[in-house]
């Protein structure tokens, strides 16, 4: 059960805030996050914010194609 | 989704059901069982009814008329970008334009219940005359109903739009050849999403609002590139989306369609929207875009024409008609996979995950 | 941050490129456990890029599909005696043993679909009369419904518990000798919140090589090449593909919120059977807010997928869509027979409504 979309933290108050997904702004419900700031980017589903994404570890598994084209070769 | 209230039980199995009106290939086997083969006079010489155009005609003489009628019902009446009135005027002036030809003159009637606001009536009825405007046609005939209250929801109105041309010179769905061109006329989804995301339980701010508009400017701007000759088939994707509109374009001019899903024009909001309601924005209404099918040798010039007019700047090729699997949309997706792009059956509904 | 990266069309076809050179000849099972993945793989065409000999299998993902009967036989019951029953738009159609909550509500019974928990509890107030929020979904749904339980609902508001656990259900289904897999691609977000290491046990104890997938094409395709390569090496272990969002130790607070209100017992998949610890319960000091033993409604519910109906087999695995005789006949979308074609999760939906029966 995975239904879960990117968005980036545009307010925050308390246990509240508005994620905006590639331009619709929508309410979320921050409970299960212990930490977590404005411009930071989660992962939300049905309406809560269930982790927050980390763009290192994006960029490393973007770069992972390139290592293992370099490997095979 | 729209909650209906308990007393709007639906029907048992043999009654109809909501799928059954709502565009796709339910609402196709009803107009078959209980329309088609009960009718027996369906027109001749022109465009008839079997034809499942979105248009009909008939010919008088050296002319012939294109008529085409429509029942709108949309919740909610007044919605981002337009209304029940604007939305009544351009659907089924499209539904003329996209035979080719300009309509001339419309008819407005209307049901409504006990205890509408007479205010919102006039609003309609203005936003209606906005479109009237815009395209330069007249309204001429009507009709009111008023029914007690509950007996109909709010209001709904049925608009019937004629154009009037040389004989033959119709744009019909089905005069596709392998090789032709595939053009969209704009950004897809605008409608069905922006609806879908103002009903209640969903408060999506969206920037982009419904397309609801007459698109006889950009049908016009098309048959001055190329031609009735030139452009081989004309559809508004309406119910059902790009999906239900292609298939039908397909099916009738007895092609099979290549697309390819990165040069289908979707707004970014709009893409967010349909992803988080679990809704293909492929497969939703838009009220003021055509499909164009155009000779591979005019495409460029039809595609730049298009582009010149307000509401086809973002206008695309999307695609071709090939000789191969016959009635069948295959779609290139956006990683250059492939999948076929089908019909959706009923009104789409929120996934839960 | 770009994350239309992971759908970039150069990416996923050097990825599928390398997948193809990596590719050995004999057939490679590999299994997912989630709808979304599956709705990734139809929706992108992606069976069409990959070598034939790498065979990726959908799995019991679907939560709508695997809810029991009887849960939703109470729903239904619940709805009927005049308890408004709060639904996610998918469980909607979902025939139990005589009905479903859509044929219930045409029937008068009080039943509203809501995207999220969120939306039921606002309505709720608001009517300020019971209901009932049908709580379905796996890990990545429970951790909401604990949220909700901690931070207070309206007066007569309860909740019928039917969260359902995966790691617990795929040892069962493994021990049993149900299903069999070369590799398994694990789901992104209900890893988000058990962490990475909750799938240690199926490369250390099963010998079975395993990734935690995202749900991007890019990912996907990634994950495939992890297994191939895991499977060359002989050596399985957990690779975390998704690691912008999966921490080795998951979401604490989640886990600890659940932990709170929840606890694990024995529960019925749907046309597979009931399986060890694999579903989640309201503790005793919640009694109050279930709904099961609230409204303790007495079901005469047959635990199985309708009659013809061949879901509990695509659930495991051993049936595709195309292989059930009913596909696209008898069920459609329109006129569903099994959950699998009711649900947006459902393969059997996926595949009718994205052509994924097409062989390239």
């Amino acid at each position: 059960m995975c239904l879960a979309i990117p968005g980036r933290v545009e307010e925050l108050q308390g246990r509240f805030g508005v994620v905006n997904f590639g331009g619709v702004r929508r309410k979320v419900d921050f409970s299960l996050l212990q930490r977590c700031k404005v411009g930071d980017y989660v992962i939300v589903h049905a309406g809560f914010a269930i982790e927050i994404m980390d763009e290192a570890d994006a960029e490393e598994t973007l770069s992972l194609i390139r290592q293992i084209e370099a490997a095979l070769e | 989704m729209v909650d209906h209230k308990p007393d709007k039980a639906e029907r048992p199995a043999r009654g109809l059901s909501v799928d059954e009106g709502s565009g796709g290939s339910a609402m196709m086997k009803l107009i078959s069982e209980v329309i088609l083969s009960n009718v027996t006079r369906y027109g001749c010489g022109g465009v008839t009814l079997r034809e499942l155009d979105d248009s009909g005609s008939i010919v008088v003489g050296d002319l012939e008329i294109v008529l085409t009628t429509d029942a709108h019902t949309i919740k909610p009446i007044f919605f981002p970008g337009g209304d029940i009135g604007s939305l009544a005027a351009s659907g089924t002036l499209n539904d003329v334009s996209v035979m080719g030809v300009k309509p001339r003159a419309i008819s407005f009637s209307m049901v409504v219940e006990e205890g509408f606001s007479k205010d919102d009536l006039s609003r309609i009825v203005r936003s209606f005359n906005g479109v009237l405007e815009e395209v330069g046609v007249d309204l001429i005939t009507g009709d009111t109903k008023v029914l007690e209250k509950g007996d109909i929801d709010g209001v709904v109105v049925t608009t019937s739009a004629i154009g009037v041309t040389q004989k033959g010179r119709i744009v019909r769905d089905s005069g596709i050849r392998p090789g032709d061109i595939i053009i969209i006329s704009g950004s897809v989804g605008d409608h069905g999403i922006s609806i879908l995301s103002v009903r209640e339980g969903f408060d999506f701010q969206l920037e982009t609002k419904s397309d609801v508009g007459p698109i006889w400017e950009v049908v016009e701007a098309a048959l001055e590139a190329a031609g009735t000759e030139g452009v081989r088939a004309m559809k508004d994707p309406t119910r059902g989306g790009l999906s239900n509109a292609l298939n039908e374009l397909a099916e009738k001019s007895g092609v099979g369609m290549e697309v390819r899903e990165e040069e289908i024009p979707i707004r970014q909001d709009i893409a967010s929207a349909a992803e988080m309601l679990g809704v293909d924005p492929l497969s939703v209404t838009n009220e003021g875009k055509a499909i164009i099918a155009v000779d591979p040798e005019l495409s460029d010039d039809v595609l730049a024409a298009l582009r010149r007019t307000r509401r086809g700047r973002d206008a695309a090729i999307i695609g071709r008609a090939v000789a191969d699997h016959v009635g069948e949309v295959v779609m290139e997706t956006k990683v250059g996979g492939k999948r076929l792009l089908e019909r959706p059956i009923g009104d789409p509904a929120p996934r839960i995950c | 941050m770009d994350l239309s990266r992971f759908q970039d069309r150069s990416l996923v076809q050097r990825a599928a490129q390398v997948l193809r050179k990596l590719a050995p000849d004999e057939e490679l099972r590999f299994m997912h456990v989630c709808g979304t993945h599956e709705n990734t793989i139809t929706r992108y065409g992606i069976r069409s890029m990959i070598p034939d000999s790498i065979r990726v299998i959908p799995g019991p993902g679907c939560p709508v599909c695997v809810t029991s009967t009887s849960e939703i036989d109470q729903a239904i019951e619940i709805a009927s005696r005049g308890t408004t029953v709060y639904t996610y738009g998918d469980m909607f159609g979902v025939p139990g043993t005589r009905s479903s909550l859509k044929q219930a509500r045409a029937q008068g019974a009080r039943v509203r679909v809501v995207y999220s928990l969120s939306d039921a509890i606002k309505i709720s107030r608001e009517s300020e009369e019971p209901g009932v929020f049908f709580a379905i979904g796996f890990e990545t749904t429970a951790p909401t419904t604990a949220s909700a339980v901690l931070s207070g609902v309206p007066e007569g508001f309860s909740f019928l518990v039917a969260h359902r656990l995966i790691p617990p259900a795929l040892t069962s289904l493994l021990d049993m000798g149900r299903i069999e897999l070369d590799g398994l691609i694990c789901p992104g977000h209900v890893s988000t919140i058990i962490g990475a290491n909750a799938y240690r046990v199926f490369a250390e104890k099963y010998g079975i090589p395993v990734a935690i997938s995202g749900f991007e094409p890019l990912d996907v395709i990634l994950s495939l090449v992890d297994l191939v390569r895991q499977h060359k090496d002989g050596a399985p272990r957990v690779f975390n593909e998704y690691s912008r969002c999966v921490r080795p130790e998951g979401n604490r607070r989640a886990l600890e919120m659940m932990s709170e209100v929840f606890e694990v017992r024995d529960a019925e998949w749907r046309g597979i059977g009931t399986l060890p610890m694999s579903g989640l319960g309201l503790r005793d000091g919640y009694a109050d807010l279930d709904a099961a033993r609230i409204y303790r409604v007495k079901t005469n519910s047959r635990q199985s997928m309708p009659p013809g109906c061949r879901c509990s087999e695509v659930l495991l695995g051993t049936c595709s869509p195309t292989e059930c005789p009913l596909f696209g006949s008898a069920c459609t979308p329109a006129r569903p027979v099994g959950p699998c074609m009711v649900s947006g999760e459902g393969t059997c939906r996926i595949w009718f409504q994205y052509g994924g029966y097409q062989k390239w």
